[in-house]
């Protein structure tokens, strides 16, 4: 199960994900990205609440920092060491910005 | 050894995942190798339930056991779909940028690095894949 709660800001987004980003929730973030507004140009993803993360997820992250290369900047705030070692192996510490 | 037999679509990952956890919890696994574990239980099922049986349908066996001391799991996958490697497929180059990177075998990729082993092969017209994790941390 994944719940993702926006807190928009004028150009700022901020996107909190609690629960699991795997094969079966991924498309909910994807729809969400897609959605994203142009006038959107510094979003953040909060995931102090997000357990766990599989290439599904990663895959949705990735078209997300693509895009927001295009139009703003993207950070990746709260995250647990066990999703860290995630982005350490596939690399994404160094396409993704985190904080 | 515990035994699950599903049929292999997507929409029944969560179910394997609970076959998988409820033996790991009982090993008492660390967190974080349960969701190593996890990611590859997904790619792998995700991959059979995806590609094996092209636009058909079928099942899925997937086994769990551990050593008697408890500090490895070996969880195999069988198949009767196309008879397909998943190892054989080539590494995503990792160092690239966010606009260079390509969508394709990160899955595999991750299982191959957070496993202890990954063993193939191909028998009797199934597919059988095993993972092999030591559960310290």
């Amino acid at each position: 199960m994944l719940n993702i709660n926006k807190d928009a800001d004028g150009s700022k987004l901020t996107i909190a994900l609690q629960g699991r980003l795997d094969t079966t929730t991924a498309p909910q973030l994807d729809e969400e990205v897609k959605q994203l507004q142009d006038k959107v140009t510094d979003l953040n993803f909060d995931m102090s609440e997000l357990q766990y993360i599989s290439s599904a997820g990663l895959r949705v992250l990735l078209s997300a920092q693509k895009l927001m290369n295009k139009q703003g900047s993207m950070t990746i705030t709260n995250v647990s060491p066990e999703i860290m070692e995630i982005f350490d192996v596939t690399g994404f510490c160094d396409i993704l910005t985190i904080k | 050894m515990k035994e699950l037999n599903i049929d292999a679509r997507v929409d029944n990952l969560n179910k394997v995942l609970e076959f998988t956890d409820r033996e790991l919890e009982e090993l008492d696994c660390p967190v974080k190798v349960q969701i190593q574990i996890d990611v590859a239980v997904e790619e792998i099922f995700v991959n059979i339930a995806s590609y094996a049986y092209g636009d058909g349908s079928g099942e899925a066996n997937i086994t769990i056991e551990h050593t008697e001391d408890n500090s490895t799991v070996s969880i195999t996958f069988k198949d009767q779909g196309i008879p397909y490697n998943p190892l054989e497929k080539e590494d995503p180059d990792v160092t690239l940028s966010a606009e260079q990177r390509e969508i394709g075998g990160l899955g595999i990729y991750m299982v191959k690095k957070s496993m202890d082993d990954v063993i193939y092969r191909h028998e009797n017209g199934s597919n059988i894949l095993t993972l092999v994790k030591k559960l310290s941390a």
